[in-house]
């Protein structure tokens, strides 16, 4: 059903390692602006998944599909599809942290990647206006100079935020982004993931309940490398299925 | 300029450099005083050579994280193309004037006979191997001094980088690379003389008059100013977001992969253009050397270079050639029979065989105790500390720096 | 009556001829013949030495043995023949052939030797053949055979088919056959045994078979103008396609059928004769350094009648053309040529097959090598993850150890016995030590473990080098490990590489035995895997990261006796082989053992196979055998055998 409200359109797919089933015949949709969290538990498939989406592993059946167009994802590398405009975050938080804020958010703001263009690539007005823009956003304004090796983990968690947003990506892939936050840092992160999810798709994974609820949004539930539930999350966790799968075990 | 603002000791090294080269110039047999032999200058030149396919180590491993175990063999491979040219216009020379007295003048092939058999009778063949096609021109093997070390690191680079072979397993195959060149050249019919190699290439054609004071000093004044242009050019390329994309690449690979780069394809281009730079150097540093062989090429050669630069601290452009310029130098001391020995009682140690013991010690001490190398004495004068790290490494890359390395 | 007295005078006359037969000695034949040996002559001596030979008594062999040696002498008093040996004071003492009885000392002035010359002891030595043939020691047959096939004649021919009937002892029959059909090939006039004895070699391996056939195919190019009738030609050759055309015209100036322009050199002589006032046939001289130039300065010089003329437009192309060229055999016999042509074929057939086997053999031994140079590369690079460049030097330091061990303990088998666990020992302390100091600052650095120990390595060769010198020193098998065991002509494998071989499959069953039966070994895969969990579970990872190291290296050691067992122990010993150690790791798929196996096994049967292409140079062989694992690579990146999934940590 790839109608015009779709953006990211993935069928059927599944994966095998050395005989484990990661995924099992997995399908799922998201809409332009839209933002949406994926929970399950451990061993859930929700890693490999975005491991698919981007790249970073082939599945051995399905389609990714993207976009208006519908172009199938699967078999361009990582870097073509981050350049299609899908952005994603690691779960443990990876800055360059050898550079300082400003390159680091530099280097991820929207402009040509070719090699050549790269090398002479020097920074214009605005390329400096949207680094500040974005370092306002993320509440790092004052902290451009400094070597990001040297931001608390939280501060690192919103640079790589960051970083994605001045992508631009249309959709955004963000792996446990609450993870190791204190309380304070976790709202601020809530009101980025869902700013950013006014204008673009942001696909979040978490394991943290109260995160997902003060996101308050659609929740697909994974279990064992395919979709269990899918709604509110007030819905999926009366779900029956659900509810075995985190209490029964 | 940005480029200054990011390389602060740019000029400091332009200055330095500089005055080195107006000192030796001033103090030597040529121009000068003659302070310093001919021969030093012959070695301070062959130093700036080195100086200079270390930058293009440190681009490589220092600021991309390639540990390349191959550029002296791009390096050993300009020599040989420069070599080839100068060879061959000197044995032209010298047939044509064997043949000045003959009764007749010289046809073509003839003199190319002539040619052949003094350059390859060591070989026991006269005929000219295919690879000699432009050996008579100085401007096409000027070119080959480029392309063939180009190409060659560009159809390898190409292949390994889109296998992602990465870490360890491409230095081995770098490694593989390079023994695999220096084997073939060992034979007879590589066409390049086997393992007799190049020689005599330190008499310029055509400047039989001139003594080889000058043509040292000439030289020195070449690669002097290859080191800098080198310098210059490797400069730009770091202080940019050009450099920052490397440097991202050394520390997390996939992460820039996920920013929309193609890591391939910058790994291809620092990978190739750091393959001419260092045969550039090759090409000025063996007509100093006056031979070449493919024991030049042998593997152990591209492992000392990582190790100069490793000593001279790596990641940093000037680190490069103060550990080029220091291992070089000292080991020549060392192993050129001028360090006195000392007399243990029980046993005299003899410099020329113990240096080799003593730079692997040192080695191994640098990486455990100095992995910032000399370069890291700056740190403490200028302070440039690395942030503090509590304990996780910078990134998920296996090649890349890690906290206790960044720690200090 | 008269019948009668006819039949009695029958017996009596039959009784006495045997009488005389069973009295008849070796002297009486000599004595029958005693004309002919006395006049010495090879015309006429033929009956007499047949006689002797065919006598069927027992001392006919001593006889001829003596008369061939110049031992036999004549008396001359009666003219009776002795062999002698010199006695006291110019005497000689004197025996008989049939009783070897001492028949008394007698002065050398009443003696005659008899001197047969050159031609005829070679008679009396082919008619000797016969008895060594059928001399009831297999070991004198069996030389004599070796003898005639080595350096046979045609004479041999019938004493040797002669006793091939009688042979009792089947090798030796089976070696008389072999030998006739050799003679047979090489002497008989009949051409259909020769083909028969042709044809017995089919699919024969023995190098004394090809030799045989060999001469028979040999051809030679000829200008085929006016060859005899009956020449046998192999085949018609057409110049420029299969003949080169500078040769097809050297033949036909050779039998005169051509004559050659005067040679580019002769041109060049002639122009420098006639240089006159700087100038050669009208052009300065300046002028001629093109090949034209002279060309037409020597044209003038041949209008001139300086110089023979030549055809500027001469070209040996055309006089070749359409001239006959043929390929013909020396052996006249087409018949026999058809048969040798067709059992060499079926004979190259077979050796050709062998020499797959023989080479896959190389192959085998080259792949225990690697694998053996390799296996403790797959125990702390493959399971670790440590790259230790210094493991080639512990392979050299173990090859050292064997040979210090050698040079106390002389036995050279009990010092092999020695040197294996004391190398083991050395290189197991020497890895301990090593990741105590260095290796365990640097785990997780895998890019400077590989620059530190690659230090080591160079500290340890130049340390080597110190001690022993840049020379290399023997590292001696012991006897029993001498000789290779020969399966036929082609196939054979030295028994050193048989026991690297075994060596090899005594390592892999250690290697799995470690790794998956004992405590160490499930240590080490669950330090490896996970430390931090590992550690929780109460192993010490320190520990075991020490004793894993230590294995892999001291393993390493054993294998640096075994190599120095086949190659010369120097101080580069170890470099020589640790690009291909890592390479057989990386190629067989790191952290798998059957990987490290398969790895060796590709590279070794590759790097025989190359070479088989082009057997006279390793170098080339190795240098491709790179480059294909570099292309392999690319297709495999992981190895033949690759972890899959999240365990190959990406």
């Amino acid at each position: 059903m790839s109608g015009a409200g779709t953006l990211l359109e993935v069928s059927g797919i599944s994966v095998t390692f050395d005989g484990f089933r990661a995924i099992n015949n997995l399908s799922f949709n998201i809409g332009h602006a839209e933002l949406r969290a994926i929970i399950g538990p451990n061993g859930a498939g929700k890693t490999t998944f975005m491991d698919i989406v981007t790249g970073k592993t082939k599945p051995d059946e399905g389609k990714v599909l993207w976009g208006d167009m519908s172009r199938n994802l699967i078999g361009m590398n990582e870097a073509k599809i981050a350049r299609a405009g899908i952005g994603r975050k690691f779960q443990r938080p990876t800055v360059f942290e050898d550079q300082s804020v400003f390159e680091n958010l530099l280097m991820a703001v929207k402009n040509d990647r070719n090699p050549l263009k790269v090398l002479f690539f020097r920074p214009k007005f605005k390329d400096f206006a949207k680094v500040e823009e974005l370092a306002a956003e993320i509440g790092l304004s004052d902290q451009l100079e400094r070597r990001s090796g040297e931001l608390s983990h939280g501060q690192k968690q919103w640079l790589e935020i960051g970083m994605l947003l001045a992508q631009d990506p249309k959709l955004l892939l963000v792996d446990e982004p609450a993870a190791g936050m204190t309380l304070g840092e976790r709202e601020h992160t809530t009101d980025i993931l869902k700013e950013a999810a006014k204008t673009r798709a942001v696909v979040v994974v978490e394991h943290d309940m109260d995160f997902v609820r003060r996101l308050d949004c659609k929740v697909t539930v994974l279990h064992e490398g395919s979709v269990l539930a899918e709604g509110s999350l007030d819905h999926v966790t009366k779900n029956q299925d659900v509810i075995d799968v985190y209490l029964g075990r | 300029m940005d480029m200054f603002k990011k390389n602060p000791s740019l000029p400091v090294f332009v200055a330095v450099l500089v005055i080195f080269t107006l000192a030796v110039t001033f103090m030597s047999e040529a121009y000068g005083a003659g302070g310093i032999s001919t021969s030093f200058v012959k070695t301070l030149g062959k130093t700036l050579c080195l100086a200079l396919v270390a930058i293009a180590m440190d681009l490589v491993w220092g600021y991309t994280g390639i540990l390349s175990l191959g550029h002296f063999a791009f390096f050993g491979l300009g020599g040989y193309m420069i070599g080839m040219w100068l060879m061959y216009a000197r044995t032209k020379l010298i047939v044509l004037d064997s043949f000045a007295n003959a009764p007749l003048p010289p046809t073509a092939s003839e003199i190319s006979d002539a040619i052949g058999t003094q350059i390859f009778g060591v070989v026991g063949s006269s005929d000219f191997p295919l690879v000699w096609y432009f050996a008579h021109s100085f401007w096409a093997q000027i070119a080959l001094v480029v392309l063939v070390p180009g190409i060659l690191a560009l159809v390898f680079g190409w292949l390994a980088f889109r296998s992602r072979v990465t870490g360890v397993y491409l230095s081995i195959l770098t490694q593989a690379m390079t023994l695999a060149l220096s084997l073939y050249l060992f034979q007879n019919d590589s066409g390049l003389r086997g393992n007799n190699g190049l020689s005599g290439l330190q008499n310029l054609p055509g400047a039989d008059g001139v003594s080889q004071d000058y043509i040292s000093i000439w030289f020195f004044w070449a690669s002097a100013l290859a080191l800098l242009l080198t310098y210059l050019v490797a400069a730009f390329i770091v202080s940019g977001k050009f450099g920052s994309v490397i440097r991202g690449i050394r520390d997390d690979e996939a992460r820039v992969r996920f920013l929309g780069y193609s890591v391939e394809g910058f790994k291809l281009f620092v990978f190739t253009l750091t393959a001419v730079i260092a045969a550039i150097g090759g090409a000025l540093y063996y007509p100093q050397a006056g031979i070449i062989n493919p024991a030049e090429i042998a593997p152990i050669a591209s492992i000392y270079l990582a190790v100069w630069v490793a000593i001279g601290g790596r990641g940093r452009i000037y680190g490069a050639v103060i550990g080029a310029a220091f291992v070089s130098l000292v080991s020549t001391y060392f192993t050129g029979g001028q360090a006195p020995d000392v007399n243990l009682g029980f046993y005299t140690i003899k410099w020329v065989d113990w240096w080799l013991v003593l730079l692997g010690l040192s080695f191994v001490l640098v990486t455990l105790f100095a992995p910032k190398g000399i370069g890291g004495l700056f740190d403490l004068i200028s302070g440039r500390m690395s942030p503090n790290r509590h304990g996780v490494p910078l990134g998920p890359d296996k090649g890349s720096l890690r906290e206790e390395e960044a720690e200090k | 009556m008269i019948r009668r007295l006819i039949a009695a005078c029958l017996i009596l006359l039959t009784c006495a001829l045997a009488a005389q037969a069973q009295e008849r000695t070796i002297q009486d034949v000599l004595q029958e013949h005693r004309a002919e040996i006395e006049k010495s002559s090879r015309k006429t001596i033929g009956p007499a030495i047949d006689a002797i030979a065919n006598s069927g008594l027992s001392a006919a062999q001593t006889v001829l043995e003596t008369w061939q040696n110049k031992g036999m002498w004549q008396r001359k008093a009666d003219g009776l023949f002795f062999y002698a040996a010199p006695g006291a004071g110019g005497t000689y003492t004197l025996f008989d052939f049939d009783s070897g009885a001492e028949v008394g000392a007698v002065d050398k002035g009443d003696l005659d030797q008899l001197k047969p010359n050159s031609g005829i002891r070679a008679m009396i030595g082919a008619a000797l053949v016969q008895f060594q043939l059928n001399d009831p020691n297999p070991a004198r047959r069996r030389d004599a055979l070796l003898a005639i096939q080595r350096d046979g004649e045609e004479s041999h021919l019938a004493p040797l088919r002669a006793s091939i009937e009688g042979e009792t002892d089947p090798a030796i029959k089976a070696l008389k056959e072999t030998t006739e059909r050799l003679l047979t090939i090489r002497f008989d006039p009949d051409e259909a045994s020769r083909v028969a004895a042709i044809e017995g070699f089919r699919g024969a391996l023995s190098l004394d078979a090809r030799a045989a056939l060999n001469p028979l195919v040999t051809t030679k190019i000829v200008y085929a103008e006016g060859l005899p009738d009956g020449a046998n030609i192999k085949r018609a050759l057409k110049p420029g396609k299969d003949i080169p055309v500078s040769d097809a015209f050297a033949l036909m100036v050779a039998a005169g059928a051509a004559t050659p322009p005067p040679s580019v050199a002769e041109r060049k002589a002639a122009l420098e004769a006639h240089i006159v006032d700087g100038k050669v046939g009208g052009r300065p001289v300046a002028d001629l350094n093109t090949q034209e130039s002279r060309d037409s300065a020597y044209a003038a010089l041949a209008e001139a009648g300086q110089a023979p003329a030549y055809d500027v437009n001469f070209s040996e192309e055309t006089v070749v053309k359409g001239a006959p060229f043929a390929e013909v055999y020396d052996e006249p016999s087409k018949a026999v040529t058809d048969a040798a042509e067709a059992t060499l074929g079926s004979i190259n057939r077979a050796v050709g097959f062998n020499q797959f086997l023989d080479l896959s053999l190389d192959g085998l031994s080259l792949a225990s090598i690697y694998f053996l140079a390799a296996i403790g590369l797959a125990i702390t690079f493959g399971v670790m993850g440590v790259i230790n460049m210094a493991h080639g030097e512990f392979i050299m330091m173990g090859a050292y150890t064997g040979y210090v061990v050698q040079q106390i303990v002389p036995d050279y088998t009990v010092s092999i016995i020695l040197a294996i666990p004391l190398a083991f020992a050395v290189t197991f302390a020497a890895g301990v030590a090593m990741e105590r100091l260095i290796i365990r600052w640097l785990y997780n650095r895998p890019l400077e473990t590989l620059l530190a120990t690659f230090g080591v390595s160079i500290a340890l060769q130049q340390l080597a080098k110190n001690i022993f010198g840049t020379q290399a020193r023997p590292l001696t098998s012991p006897g029993w490990l001498d000789g290779a065991l020969t399966f036929n002509d082609v196939v054979s494998i030295s028994y050193i590489r048989i026991a690297i071989f075994v060596l090899a499959l005594i390592f892999l069953g250690v290697f799995l035995f470690i790794m998956k039966k004992t405590r160490l070994g499930l240590e080490t895969r669950a330090v490896t895997q996970n430390p931090r969990m590992a550690a929780s579970m109460g192993i010490n990872p320190d520990k075991v990261n020490m004793l894993t190291f230590g294995l892999g290296s001291g393993i390493a050691g054993i294998a640096g006796v075994a190599i120095g067992l086949y190659a010369k122990v120097t101080s580069e010993l170890g470099s020589d082989y640790i690009v291909q150690s890592f390479m057989t790791v990386v190629v067989g798929g790191v952290g798998n053992i059957w990987g490290t196996l398969l790895g060796a096994g590709l590279i070794g049967f590759l790097q025989k196979g190359i070479e088989w292409f082009n057997p006279s140079n390793t170098l080339a062989a190795q240098t491709y055998m790179i480059i294909f694992i570099i292309i392999f690579i690319q297709f495999r990146p992981k190895g033949i055998i690759a972890l899959k999934g999240r365990a190959a940590g990406d």
